[in-house]
């Protein structure tokens, strides 16, 4: 706005060059790579490097495109793959919805705080974000295992008589999601409560109001555009999470992200996972596009 | 408001020790003088030892440190600018596009970025290594750095900035000589928020290294997958360490700069 009141030709030369950075950045090394999987995707496995048949072939005088569609035919065919990008969906909506059930609380407790230990309890919760994941998911891993500290704390207060399997089930697999995902989910809350009008509140309490009727009827209404950005910051990652599934869950839940890891590494049949990849895209871009257009029309 | 009711005390007790549990546990076992993972065998640095003496695992550190510096600096640079371009030049063909770009993989399962990344580099032929890491986690750690550094931006105050420019300043000269020191606490939240997310990846090193280049994680997730060793726990303790004592100081950064913003207007 400061730049654009004085269009002169040197200011634009600048402009231009500072604008073309950072694009030509990201269209090289994200999208552009985007429209890569898709071409890989119609491609035919073979042996070799690269894996996979190039889609054009030159043979003298004709150039022949060849677009193998079997990869896909044979993801929205086969049982596996559906289970797997349902399983993906089902345990992603579940988990976000308990995230948002411990989440929310969590953020209105500490919205409701003074602004001192407000700033140091957000600075708490989001502490466990910075540092590893892969570390915390391991964490669990024994705290969940047969032999696990769960197990022989439940086993000590006699609450059970032999342990329970929890490790490598689908119950892993959610205390997972929530743990490392709690974070996402409470800090839009949190941001959207701390910055709400408090006398609404008072309003309604005015009115003869209930303290949990005006929650139900002012507050939580109000707060609906942080629960749904907490929502997608959870559920779309989610859905493609590899090292969760992957370290808690059981080889029966088989969940998307780590079919398209096994396509690659363990069956190295690129074209396919490429095509596996394409679909999870095109079904996450539906609600991210939905998000998005709310968001923006939410702002004019 | 009034002080916070027991049941807001209670969701917030119970929110963090959740948050926290797995943590301490982490850290308790990592004392720990068992080979058992899960019997106390009373306190011990043993493991410590193991982990500094573990050529493999050191290895991993130098290669996932670098990598993150690296890549860490690239993305802040490069966020900074599409940060002034985003908040300063409101408009201007594509602006939508790069919008869009900056946010997608804030939310895209890492497995899709890290498989287009993958390609990309098989297609172009670059052989895939330490470069190719860190080429990929400049790309997917910028708009971390964009977001953090644009929410700065924008709370900015531009009537320093027009000052400056009405006393004669070019305005990348004031740019750079009024708004980037204000910016200072936000450039180095960016940095250090591209440092560990970058620290921290699995998913996407995997797919983008060749063979001899493991970064930290990929050595620890083989070592998980491979049978449960104590080691890990001091592993992860030194990590978890060091990003605490890196917060810690984040934190006392920008409070100092922001004290000396509000003790200077």
């Amino acid at each position: 706005m400061l730049m654009a009141a004085t269009p002169s030709t040197k200011t634009n030369w600048g402009k231009r060059l500072l604008i073309a950075i950072p694009y030509a950045w990201l269209l090289v090394l994200f999208l552009a790579p985007f429209a890569l999987v898709a071409g890989i995707s119609l491609s035919t496995v073979r042996l070799g490097m690269p894996p996979f048949e190039p889609l054009t072939a030159w043979d003298g005088s004709i150039l022949n495109l060849r677009l193998n569609f079997e990869n896909f035919l044979y993801v929205l065919t086969d049982d596996t793959y559906l289970l797997a990008y349902l399983t993906s969906l089902k345990i992603a909506a579940i988990s976000t919805a308990a995230t948002l059930f411990i989440a929310y609380p969590l953020a209105y407790g500490i919205a409701s705080c003074s602004p001192s230990s407000r700033s140091l309890l957000v600075f708490l919760v989001i502490v466990p974000f910075w540092s590893s994941m892969l570390i915390r998911v391991y964490s669990w891993m024994s705290i969940l295992r047969n032999d696990g500290l769960l197990n022989a704390l439940l086993l000590k207060i006699g609450l059970i008589s032999e342990p329970l399997r929890i490790l490598n089930t689908e119950t892993a697999i959610y205390i997972g999601i929530i743990y490392t995902y709690l974070p996402f989910m409470v800090l839009p809350i949190y941001s959207n409560l701390s910055s709400a009008d408090r006398t609404l509140i008072e309003a309604a309490r005015d009115l003869g109001c209930s303290r949990i009727s005006a929650f139900w009827r002012v507050t939580f209404p109000l707060s609906l555009p942080g629960v749904l950005a907490g929502c997608a910051l959870v559920f779309i990652p989610v859905v493609g999470e590899f090292v969760i599934p992957d370290l808690l869950g059981g080889a029966d839940t088989q969940m998307i992200g780590r079919a398209i890891w096994l396509e690659f590494f363990n069956n190295r049949d690129w074209p396919m996972a490429a095509a596996v990849t394409i679909v999870l895209l095109a079904l996450l871009v539906v609600p991210i596009v939905y998000f998005q257009s709310r968001q923006s029309r939410e702002k004019t | 408001m009034t002080k916070p009711s027991w049941f807001n005390r209670l969701s917030i007790l119970f929110g963090l020790a959740f948050l926290y549990l797995p943590i301490v546990v982490l850290v308790i076992y990592s004392f720990n003088g068992s080979k058992l993972v899960t019997v106390w065998g009373g306190f011990s640095t043993q493991w410590y030892a193991t982990v500094l003496n573990n050529p493999s695992i050191i290895e991993g550190a130098k290669v996932s440190f670098l990598v993150a510096a690296i890549s860490a600096t690239a993305a802040t640079i490069l966020g900074t600018l599409a940060a002034v371009v985003m908040v300063r030049l409101r408009r201007f063909r594509g602006r939508a596009l790069l919008n869009g770009m900056l946010l997608a993989p804030m939310v895209m399962p890492e497995v899709v970025m890290a498989v287009s990344m993958l390609l990309m580099f098989v297609t172009l032929g670059i052989d895939r290594g330490p470069l190719t890491i860190t080429l990929a986690h400049t790309t997917f750690t910028l708009c971390f750095a964009t977001v953090v550094l644009q929410s700065r931006l924008v709370e900015l105050d531009p009537s320093l900035e027009e000052a400056a420019r009405d006393l004669g300043c070019p305005p990348a000269k004031a740019f750079v000589s009024v708004a980037l020191p204000n910016m200072i606490p936000a450039i180095v939240s960016a940095w250090l928020l591209s440092f560990t997310l970058s620290l921290d990846d699995l998913v996407i090193s995997s797919f983008t290294t060749g063979p001899g280049a493991s970064t930290l994680p990929m050595k620890i997730y083989s070592q998980i997958k491979f049978g449960v060793t104590p080691e890990i726990n001091a592993i992860s303790t030194i990590i978890l360490g060091i990003v605490v004592l890196g917060l810690v100081a984040a934190q006392l950064v920008s409070r100092r700069s922001e004290q000396r913003v509000s003790a200077a207007a």
